[in-house]
């Protein structure tokens, strides 16, 4: 569809891929996009593979990306990258750990939003937006180490 | 949440439009569930009642948080007769539920159609194609037809607020159930919601019994002239939903006419954009007129639907003739390349789905040790529909049937009937706390009401929670869906009060070898017996100590 980015990101349960999502879906909601978001999540908690798509333009139909039509596909655990290979467009970036000094976070947790920090050099929205939506999403207590986890994935 | 979406908010000039219940003007993502939530509340909906289930579950925890009335049946059918009696007294109320919740509710929910409602009962069905944590794909839009009554498919979050406001509205204004069909996509996919403004629905009227025999006591008499009633109330919304605005004609090229519904609207918007769409909100009763014309205006006319062929085979039993599906595209989900593949009619072997690292039981599932010692002893394990169905994965694969909420004790008692009697030794039934609540005491009665003649084991795997769908509450747990303190009812008391005469508690963590050699003594023995093996939940245990805390100092 003309006009409509589509991100994929992937994990495990419990690594936070729903979060990054909600962030990812914030940033565009605001910037003024039509978004939309999926996942199926019925069994994540249990440590399956999760996958959630986002979509944002200037009308998106579908929730789902299509297979083959993914602009990005961020992986926060590597393995989950040929499980979803298929998503991505032939001209799609891979954004994973392996693309900033992930090793220097201060809580590992925060690899999720480290890697919106990654994806966010490719994405239009200002850093100011994307600090912005960190903030609206998470609970307070978790905001500055998450900002640190951002600034880390931006460079 | 609401703060940070004021940037986008259209303004609060309309919002004097909307009953006092109701938000001013906003724009948030919100999913379907949360979506038919904010209605429901904006309605002042009495009453939201449920058993929790993928993907529904939502819905009611939503209704809560906006400081709705919400909680948790123990099962959908008591949950639809509690809705039933709210619609009776004239207030409104919602049911939700997943697709197989329906099954459970149908007793009622067929007899319900019948009846001369004056409040609003909107019974919220989540379907689950492609059955991301269901055991079956069943189509429930087959159940709007079987019961007759009127059902909406929204296809975002927005109709799934408009819809059920509609629901509501039609619910009243022909005093009869309505069903709001949803999907796991609708459920579960975050999109833009905007309320307030002219989005509006008239006030409840105040709750009040009208008595009216003939319309509420299905004895045959009163039943016979009501199933007549019933049909003609059908026709009167089928001729309503000609012209209704729930169903809408998107412009586009003669040469393809697609109709459709749902989410499957989406998928086709995005595969043709070129073609002229009839996106239905009622399937049921079908605008037949409607789509007549339509079809009529296109050269080339498709149904596209996710699971059974139900549209295609109504359109054309009508004499109107419409290209369906490949039988292919009747399992699983739908999505943009499938609808291109059907418009294409390429019916090629499809690439098979990655599926990606299976859930699993948790490592530190405190009845993890149970299905060790199952599998120890060479158990057949008559299982049920819960986190532990999981154990039937490496390593343990220590479960032999799962069928539906409660079968594990029908089905393990079936087994101990008509086995060798070295083989029905080993059979157990094994089954969850909330799932015991929903549906297992009626087995518990029937296995102490007509004994194998090898006795019988039912375990009850009590970890403390609903797990599976995160952690509801339910009637075993004291607590009602808001976590306050309610009456706690007892699986060992239960157990004792139909006649079963061996009743253990244990728990299986704490010591594995002493629950193996109960196990074993119990397998051994001729007689009923009931194993609670209680340990809460691993990743619940935290957040119910504190709830416990916090409803200690209440009292």
């Amino acid at each position: 569809m003309r006009g409509v980015t589509n991100i994929v990101i992937a994990g495990l349960g419990g690594q936070g891929v729903l979060t990054a999502s909600d962030i990812v879906a914030d940033v565009a909601l605001h910037a003024g996009f039509d978004v939309k978001k999926s996942e199926l999540h019925g069994m994540s908690q249990r440590g399956g593979s999760i996958a959630s798509d986002v979509r944002f333009g200037r009308e998106v139909f579908s929730p789902m990306v299509p297979a083959g039509e993914a602009d990005f596909l961020v992986v926060v655990e590597p393995d989950q990258l040929s499980v979803n290979a298929a998503a991505l467009s032939p001209s799609g970036i891979i954004v994973d750990p392996s693309q900033f000094p992930a090793e220097k976070l201060r809580n590992k947790k925060t690899l999720n939003v480290a890697l919106l920090g990654a994806l966010s050099r490719h994405l239009e929205f200002s850093e100011e937006a994307w600090i912005a939506a960190i903030r609206r999403r998470l609970p307070e207590k978790l905001v500055e180490v998450n900002l640190e986890a951002f600034a880390l994935g931006r460079g | 949440m609401e703060d940070s979406h004021s940037a986008l908010a259209e303004g609060g000039a309309d919002a004097t439009a909307l009953p006092s219940g109701a938000q001013q003007s906003s724009v948030e993502l919100v999913n379907g569930d949360e979506a038919v939530a904010r209605a429901a509340f904006d309605a002042r909906v009495s009453l939201g009642t449920g058993y929790p289930g993928t993907p529904a579950t939502e819905i009611l925890e939503a209704f809560d948080a906006l400081g709705g009335r919400a909680q948790w049946a123990p099962n959908e059918k008591v949950g639809l007769e509690v809705a039933l009696g709210v619609a009776l007294a004239g207030a409104r109320a919602i049911v939700a539920m997943k697709h197989v919740g329906l099954n459970v509710a149908a007793d009622p929910l067929f007899t319900a159609a019948y009846l001369d409602i004056p409040g609003a009962l909107v019974v919220v069905s989540a379907d689950e194609p492609g059955m991301s944590s269901s055991q079956n794909e069943q189509d429930n839009r087959r159940y709007a037809v079987a019961a007759g009554v009127a059902m909406l498919e929204p296809s975002d979050s927005q109709e799934a607020y408009e819809f059920t406001l509609r629901a509501i509205e039609i619910a009243e204004r022909w005093r009869k159930p309505v069903m709001l069909r949803m999907t796991t996509r609708i459920c579960h996919s975050k999109t833009v919601l905007r309320r307030g403004g002219a989005l509006s629905i008239a006030p409840p009227r105040p709750a009040d019994y009208a008595r009216n025999i003939p319309g509420r006591v299905m004895i045959p008499g009163y039943a016979r002239p009501a199933h007549k009633r019933l049909r003609v109330v059908l026709a009167q919304i089928a001729a309503w939903n000609e012209t209704a605005d729930v169903n809408r004609i998107v412009a586009g090229s003669p040469a393809l006419g697609i109709v459709t519904s749902g989410i499957s609207y989406q998928h086709v918007r995005e595969a043709a954009p070129e073609a002229r769409v009839l996106k239905l909100g009622m399937t049921h009763p079908l605008p037949f007129e409607l789509i007549r014309r339509f079809v009529s205006s296109v050269e080339r006319a498709v149904v596209i639907e996710e699971g059974d062929p139900y549209l295609a085979e109504a359109v054309r039993a009508a004499g109107i003739p419409v290209e369906g599906k490949a039988e292919m595209f009747r399992l699983g989900e739908l999505n943009v390349n499938r609808v291109r593949r059907i418009l294409a009619g390429d019916t090629s072997p499809e690439r098979e789905l990655q599926l990606g690292k299976p859930p699993t039981l948790c490592p530190g599932c405190g009845h993890r040790s149970v299905f060790s010692c199952l599998r120890n002893l060479g158990c057949i394990v008559s299982g049920d529909i819960g986190c532990y169905t999981l154990a039937v994965l490496p390593p343990f694969e220590a479960v032999d049937s799962c069928v539906c909420m409660g079968a594990s004790i029908g089905l393990g008692l079936g087994l101990r009937h008509a086995l060798p009697l070295e083989q029905a030794k080993r059979v157990v039934s094994v089954i969850g706390d909330s799932t015991f609540f929903h549906s297992g005491i009626t087995g518990l009665l029937e296995m102490a009401y007509n004994p194998p003649p090898t006795g019988h084991v039912v375990l009850v795997l009590d970890n403390g929670t609903t797990a599976m769908t995160g952690f509801q509450e339910h009637p075993g747990t004291g607590r009602t869906l808001d976590h306050s303190a309610t009456a706690k009812a007892s699986i060992e008391g239960l157990a004792r009060a139909v006649g079963v005469r061996n009743v253990h508690v244990i728990d299986p963590t704490l010591d594995p070898a002493a629950f193996e050699r109960l196990m074993k003594e119990c397998l051994d023995k001729p007689e009923l017996t009931v194993i609670v093996a209680r340990r809460d939940c691993l990743l619940a245990a935290r957040t119910i100590r504190e709830y416990e805390r916090m409803n200690a100092r209440c009292n």
